[in-house]
């Protein structure tokens, strides 16, 4: 082999490769405009709220709108203030029918999840049936499970499940489903089972799709367990509210309305903590890492 | 550069066939389907490293396929250590254009998964868990590897995956390698690097080795024989030793001999291609 003559750069291109002082105060103030920036991203939706609270209470105030018909925010907070004990009470049976029936979710949902996800049989027999399931209004099953169940908790419970397990089949069957045919094969010229794979790859890659659907399937499942106690219940911040409005003490309505967001959107925050926390590949650890760097 | 004469016998010897590809058909879809191969026979020795090149869509993933008994034949008997194959073997690793690594798990535990499936091994595991990550270290370690055990796959560039993707399907010393298209999707520079890394392994062990590529220099390097198929439907129309000795180094692909034998396969490539261009005008 006969070495050609390489054509070496002039010298005064590679000389110059130091950053200087002006260079770096650029950067400095690029990253502290990024910061910035993620600083109001965090704090906007609280502006947002806190501002639409103030315009709520204006319009209430402005155009004299009466207590039954929207009560100001001030009044729904004196009024949160006022029945502490019954709202509490009441929200605590409701958080607790509301977990059980999500326990009870997650079991089926992650059972059938698997079963559809890996099985063309089960896929092909059941999927149509479950859509058409969950087309159902769930409104109108809560009446016939009154008959089954009797009216109360249990009722509660069995809708609270009933709307929320859909969600996660659904999502694990996906995540089990789209496996990659190669990585699938690599196990399978291994000579593993399909339980082996299913319990190896599947899984493991179905979760993503679990947790995702775990923050749909909490928000439903508080959906359901009022629905309930609206209807047909004897306890619970949904049975709360309907005596309230037969009173036509709209505030409590509200009250109740106020309290339900809000263990809804603590449960939501706990499942979203659950995911970054577990399955921080999904995201390739960039969930604590901007992409700023800073 | 000296050619070489009468190169040294390869270490790859002819000795009885491990692989058995017996009159084949194999056609997708029912009987108005894609027919993928027709009437294709081969056979590989033990120990043997066969390189199968063709034009694209001409059933190389399939006879992959069919040789790992992940898909059955339409016709015809594959064979593989002597028996019939009727359902996957047990016996195969396997690795693809993708390096398909477990995003959830380390490299070093996805280097592990054989040892999770492929029996006897699930069961002594737990006992013998340090044994079994040295064997999977020193393994990483032969392919450079080494200080990246613990970090996730996609914290690694592509040829570094698929340097753990040929220790994951090497593992478990396999008595059958399978390599389908395994370096395509990387830049020529890491591509040559990982010919001599796979040449090292395969000297280590000595499986018999079938690779899918599209690559006549990287099937002259590494193969001991060369097949070549015909358009769909596929079948061996060519066959080509590779009289190079071993270990093979980058300098013999710039030798006249192997100038010779990349232009003689891509001739009969093209006569392949026109075939095609025939079949269907007609």
């Amino acid at each position: 082999m006969q070495a050609k003559a390489a054509v070496a750069l002039p010298p005064d291109t590679l000389a110059d490769d130091r950053l200087t002082g002006e260079d770096l105060s650029h950067d400095a103030a690029l990253v502290a405009a990024a910061l910035r920036r993620r600083r109001l991203l965090r704090v906007l939706p609280w502006l947002v709220f806190v501002g639409m609270l103030i315009l709520w209470e204006g319009v209430v105030r402005l155009f004299g709108i009466p207590e039954f018909v929207l009560p100001a925010p001030t009044v729904v907070g004196a009024t949160i203030w006022k029945w502490w004990t019954p709202i509490l009470v009441n929200a605590q049976h409701t958080f607790i029918t509301t977990l059980v029936g999500f326990a009870f979710a997650n079991i089926l949902g992650l059972t059938l999840g698997v079963l559809i996800g890996s099985s063309t049989y089960v896929y092909h027999g059941l999927y149509p049936l479950l859509i058409a399931f969950n087309s159902i209004p769930k409104v109108a099953l809560v009446p016939i499970l009154v008959i089954w169940f009797g009216i109360g908790t249990p009722s509660a419970i069995v809708t609270s499940f009933l709307i929320s397990f859909f969600p996660i089949a659904v999502n694990v069957a996906a995540g089990i489903a789209t496996v990659e045919p190669e990585l699938r094969d690599v196990l399978r010229a291994l000579g593993a089972k399909p339980i082996k794979i299913v319990r190896k790859v599947g899984l493991p890659r179905s979760m993503p799709y679990y947790f995702a659907s775990l923050k749909i399937a909490i928000t439903s499942s508080f959906l359901g367990s009022i629905l309930a106690e609206t209807i047909a219940g004897q306890r619970g911040i949904g049975h709360l509210m309907i005596v309230a409005s037969s009173r036509f003490e709209v505030p409590l309505v509200f009250a109740g309305v106020v309290v339900t967001a809000v263990m809804s959107v603590a449960m939501y925050a706990v499942a979203a903590l659950i995911e970054t926390r577990t399955i921080s590949w999904a995201t390739r650890g960039q969930g604590d890492n901007s992409v700023t760097g800073v | 550069m000296v050619e070489p004469e009468r190169p040294a016998p390869s270490a790859g010897a002819t000795g009885p066939a491990f692989v058995e590809i017996d009159r084949v058909w194999m056609r997708y879809g029912g009987a108005g389907g894609t027919l993928a191969l027709r009437n294709t026979s081969l056979s590989v020795a033990q120990q043997e490293f066969v390189a199968v090149v063709g034009p694209s869509g001409c059933g190389k993933s399939t006879l992959m396929r069919l040789v790992t008994g992940l898909w059955p034949a339409s016709a015809g008997s594959v064979k593989v250590a002597g028996k019939k194959v009727d359902g996957p073997l047990s016996i195969a690793g396997m690795a693809f254009q993708n390096p398909t690594m477990l995003p959830w798990r380390s490299i070093l535990d996805n280097v592990m998964l054989p040892f999770e499936v492929v029996e006897p091994h699930p069961g002594r595991l737990r006992r013998e868990r340090a044994l079994y990550e040295d064997k999977c270290r020193a393994l990483l370690k032969l392919v450079g590897l080494d200080g990246f055990e613990k970090k996730n796959p996609w914290q690694l560039s592509g040829g570094m995956q698929q340097r753990a993707s040929l220790c994951r399907a090497l593992v478990h010393e396999p008595a059958l390698l399978m390599l389908d298209e395994p370096f395509a999707a990387l830049d020529i520079f890491t591509r040559e690097d990982l010919w001599s890394v796979l040449q090292n392994l395969w000297l280590a062990r000595l499986p018999t080795v079938i690779l899918v590529t599209h690559d006549l220099r990287e099937a002259v390097f590494l193969a001991d024989r060369v097949l070549v198929m015909t358009s769909r439907p596929g079948r061996i129309m060519v066959e080509r030793k590779i009289d190079l000795p071993r270990p093979r180094t980058r300098e013999m692909t710039y030798s006249p001999y192997f100038q010779e034998m990349v232009q003689d396969l891509r001739g009969h490539i093209d006569r392949a291609r026109q075939d095609e261009d025939v079949a269907h005008a007609g």
